[in-house]
């Protein structure tokens, strides 16, 4: 940890707001107190998460070197939450609210980055920015440098309102019915540290967009997803949202609901405010599996929430933060440096600059004007980037820069003059990459790079797909060069992998007595429309395959597509069997004589393991007959999608949930070598030999596959609708893959390291 | 400015021109120094950053120090990061760093994987202090620290580099 951490606080005197040094000292005084061991470890794990302070792979001092699990030899044994430890390095979290950057707040974040982290700044998907490998006591020093120019890292991560995300092209957008951003700016600091958005059971995430078609605002995949629309009322204009909520990603995914067609704007921080509370108070708290709002709005409906929630308005107590911002809302508007002007068509331009243009300018709506996209490689970019990017800013617009969900950044109004020095500029800093949303603009969480949460490596994967479609030229191909692909690490979609034409995300399977790294395939979800639909997975392709996966099916798309056919037409046309009779052919895997390749993941030599989360030996070369009926499981899952694709309802949901039965009498029998045949029976013997032994407990989630299963169990007989059987399917999905990580975890690990 | 309390020093000692190695394979080597604790530091954890241009290259994080082979401003060098305090003088830390960051050097060169194949000029190296607050980018306390370094690097060529916002840092080139 750094010698200077003391010091910052008087070297920045009043650089720092009072309210923000007031709380950061507080913070400080109770890291002095958790060293005193003064606090519980789990209280002392949310204060810190809600500074953004979050923990990161191997923190339980436990690392697999591909070979065994080795101690990592840490100086101090204190911990800093459960199960985590003091020195360990952890992943600080910085809120960017809609993404807002300018000159100074990038030169602060270069130059944290080098001093506290690994020289690398990250982008999120959800606008923030992540500094990896930080010590636990540099936090305070570097929250009170980031406050210094007006951002804060309070309720980052934890059960607390996460970063309010928009459209980085609000108020610049041709579509755009308004611009979003001063309501997101507005409902940013009006919820930060709201007593009323304290005690919730799990995060609560807002997003804002401009308008309904296009999907950078991603509004319904939020569980405060609000999409700027006007209402024309006693012959005035009136400014409004189309409010959905309860949205989310995660290992269920589910599409929001709509709460309501208009919010006039004077409405919205309220209806937050008693939205916040009805989550507060009715939201689950002790199964964090469950405790999303998606999980309230489903259970209670939306009409029981909406009334709900109208009853809690009627009682808030008036505050003036409500409509104050309303008075002058062009209070924050953007001016731009330059005056507009035009590209000189005519003028010599440099080589790749009409490549460059092609892929990364937007024109604004205000004429003379551009927004530019920076293609960042997975979301990272160096300290000497963001001091170019800064340098940049002030030279061609007053500062105006934004980061996306696709974890780029954008420079807006510049005047489209400027554009031929301004892509010499960023050549110069090696930010001038001509990929911006296309197929090789590819997406990714940190997956096992950094996240304990994860299973494979989506940066690896994302990375290489990054290198092969660029080389390929993929981003110039009119058919496919506008496809989307994001990854996942794991089921918790931070990825975004089911809003992307193609998506991924990690899982493994048991080959040859080794545990080998996959990504289930996910195809057609529409990231158009506020991410309007969400794909479905069709099936496990092992990790090394996926890059041939991808040029199968944008082959197959880019020769048999009909005139102006979507991807996500395509994929419904050729149907669900098909697409994953085109996967089966990569499923295989190679023993590993043959190629040992296959037994290690992307970027990392190490035999692939669960090891970091706990394993058991090896069992050579047996196949059990588990091996094939979770295999059985998977393509009843799979069955079940096709006949809800069909309309048979009813027949897709039965499909799925005796899969999930299936996967519980497939390890019983693993386990005991019989097991009964009758559901109830099924679900008895596995609530007790698996699940109050806490042998299918996932190491994070816990027993939440479990406990969908004897849910689904108990609510086998209820008639579903098409979504309640979509979530379903879902659900199943996800068991059978706790199945398999449950025989994983019983059963193999590689028995020898290639490094 | 007392130079004694500046800490966190940064070696980073270039690689020569006649190198022609695969930084990718840094990714196993730097794996296998974890797995055979063959450092003093406890080490940690590989971090690529392959696919940024110009960037940090090949980490190997460590709880006191990073190791990398660092590309920064298109020059690859192994980098000596000190993060953990150490006791002693100013010119103890310097020597301590370059001391690590020369032990790095000659263990990668015998790695299979390099050897034959990478090679480090030892007389083109940088040092840098990885703390803003501790040594100012300033002429002052480039005032202060340069006499310091010359005490560390007899016969060396010392000059100050970098911009404004940079950390403070210093070239050495040796004849």
């Amino acid at each position: 940890m750094k010698a200077s951490n003391l010091q910052w606080k008087a070297q920045l005197g009043d650089r720092v707001p009072e309210t923000f040094s007031a709380e950061l000292d507080v913070f400080e005084h109770e890291i002095a107190l958790k060293k005193q061991n003064k606090i519980e470890d789990r209280v002392f794990a949310e204060t810190r998460l809600r500074r953004g302070a979050y923990g990161q792979r191997y923190d339980n001092g436990q690392r697999s070197d591909g070979q065994t699990t080795r101690t990592l030899n840490y100086p101090s044994s204190a911990t800093k939450g459960p199960n985590t430890l003091w020195d360990a390095p952890g992943m600080q979290r910085i809120k960017i609210p809609f993404g807002g950057l300018d000159a100074p707040q990038m030169e602060m974040l270069a130059d944290l980055c080098e001093e506290y982290s690994d020289g690398i700044a990250h982008i999120t998907t959800r606008q923030d920015v992540q500094l990896h490998f930080i010590h636990i006591e540099d936090t305070p020093a570097l929250m009170r440098r980031l406050a210094s120019v007006g951002i804060t890292t309070r309720e980052a991560c934890g059960n607390s309102v996460r970063n309010v995300t928009a459209c980085p092209i609000a108020g610049v957008c041709r579509e755009q019915t308004f611009d979003v951003t001063p309501y997101a700016k507005a409902i940013t600091y009006f919820l930060l540290g709201h007593p009323d958005a304290q005690s919730f059971g799990r995060k609560f995430k807002i997003a804002f967009s401009g308008c309904k078609e296009n999907a950078c605002g991603l509004a319904r995949l939020h569980d405060f997803g609000a999409i700027a629309v006007t209402r024309e009322e006693g012959g005035k204009t009136r400014r409004g949202f189309e409010l959905w909520v309860g949205g989310g990603l995660g290992p269920v995914p589910q599409q929001a609901r709509l709460y309501d067609e208009f919010v006039p704007e004077e409405e919205i921080l309220p209806l937050s405010q008693a939205i916040a509370r009805v989550f507060a108070r009715l939201g689950e708290k002790k199964n964090r599996n469950t405790a999303r709002l998606k999980f309230l709005v489903s259970k209670l409906g939306i009409e029981e929430f909406k009334k709900l929630v109208t009853a809690e308005r009627a009682v808030l107590p008036y505050d003036p933060r409500w409509t104050d911002y309303l008075k002058d809302l062009s209070k924050d508007n953007e001016e731009p440096l330059k005056a507009p002007s035009l590209l000189q068509i005519g003028a010599a331009l440099a080589p790749g600059f009409e490549r460059w243009h092609s892929t990364n300018i937007y024109r604004q709506r205000q004429e003379g004007y551009a927004t530019v996209t920076l293609a960042l490689p997975l979301g990272d970019i160096t300290a000497t980037q963001l001091r170019a990017v800064a340098d940049i800013s002030r030279t061609y617009m007053r500062e105006t820069v934004r980061s996306t969900v696709e974890q780029n950044l954008v420079l807006r109004w510049v005047s489209e003059a400027d554009l031929p020095n301004l892509y010499a500029d960023l050549n110069r800093a090696d930010l001038a990459a001509p990929i911006a949303g296309t197929i090789a603009d590819v997406s990714s969480c940190p997956g096992t790079d950094t996240c304990k949460l994860g299973i494979a490596s989506s940066r690896g994967l994302a990375g290489e797909l990054r290198t092969r479609l660029a080389e390929n030229n993929a981003a110039l191909d009119e058919s496919i060069g506008g496809l989307r692909i994001k990854v996942s690490g794991c089921f918790n979609s931070c990825g975004q992998h089911h809003v992307a034409d193609l998506g991924f995300y990690g899982v493994s399977r048991n080959k040859n007595g080794y545990t080998v790294p996959h990504f289930q395939v996910l195809l057609g979800g529409e990231w158009a429309n506020n991410a309007g639909s969400y794909g479905l997975a069709i099936g496990a392709v092992p990790s090394k395959r996926i890059p041939e996966t991808v040029d199968r099916i944008t082959g197959r798309y880019r020769a048999e597509r009909l005139d102006g056919e979507t991807f996500q037409a395509f994929i419904k046309r050729i149907g669900k069997a098909e697409c994953k009779k085109m996967i089966e052919e990569f499923a295989a895997v190679p023993t590993h004589e043959e190629d040992p390749s296959f037994y290690s993941d992307w970027g990392d030599p190490r035999e692939f393991t669960l090891g970091d989360i706990g394993v058991g030996e090896c069992a050579g070369e047996v196949v059990y007959p588990i091996d094939f009926q979770l295999v059985a499981c998977e393509r009843e899952v799979f069955e079940a999608q096709l006949q809800l694709d069909g309309g048979n309802i009813e027949k897709a949901a039965r499909m799925a949930y005796e899969s999930m039965l299936h996967g519980a009498q497939a390890l019983l029998k693993f386990k005991f070598l019989v097991a009964p045949e009758e559901a109830a029976m099924i679900v008895d013997d596995f609530r007790k030999q698996f699940y109050d032994t806490e042998i299918f407990f996932d190491p994070f989630v816990r027993g939440k596959f479990a406990q969908d299963f004897f849910r689904i169990h108990e609510e086998s007989a209820l008639p579903k609708t098409n979504e309640t059987a979509h979530q379903l399917i879902e659900e199943a999905q996800l068991f059978i893959e706790a199945c398999y990580s449950c025989y994983a975890r019983m059963t193999a690990t590689p028995v020898k390291a290639s490094v | 400015m007392d130079p004694n309390a500046v800490q966190h020093i940064n070696v980073k000692i270039f690689v020569d021109k006649s190198s022609e190695f695969r930084l990718d394979d840094t990714i196993r080597v730097f794996h296998r120094w974890i797995r055979d604790s063959i450092r003093p530091e406890l080490l940690i954890d590989v971090a690529d950053y392959q696919h940024v241009p110009a960037g940090p290259g090949v980490l190997l994080i460590g709880h006191e120090a990073n190791y990398s082979l660092d590309n920064r401003e298109n020059r690859i060098g192994l980098l000596y990061n000190r993060k953990s305090e150490l006791d002693g003088t100013f010119e103890s830390r310097v020597r301590q760093a370059h001391r690590s960051a020369l032990e790095a050097c000659e263990l990668l060169e015998k790695e299979p994987e390099f050897e034959g194949k990478l090679h480090f000029d030892r007389k083109t190296l940088e040092v840098f202090v990885n703390d803003r607050l501790l040594a100012p980018n300033t002429d002052g306390t480039w005032q202060v620290l340069q006499p310091e370094l010359e005490k560390c690097f007899p016969g060396f060529t010392i000059k100050r580099e970098g911009e404004p916002r940079d950390l403070l840092r210093a070239a050495v080139a040796g004849n």
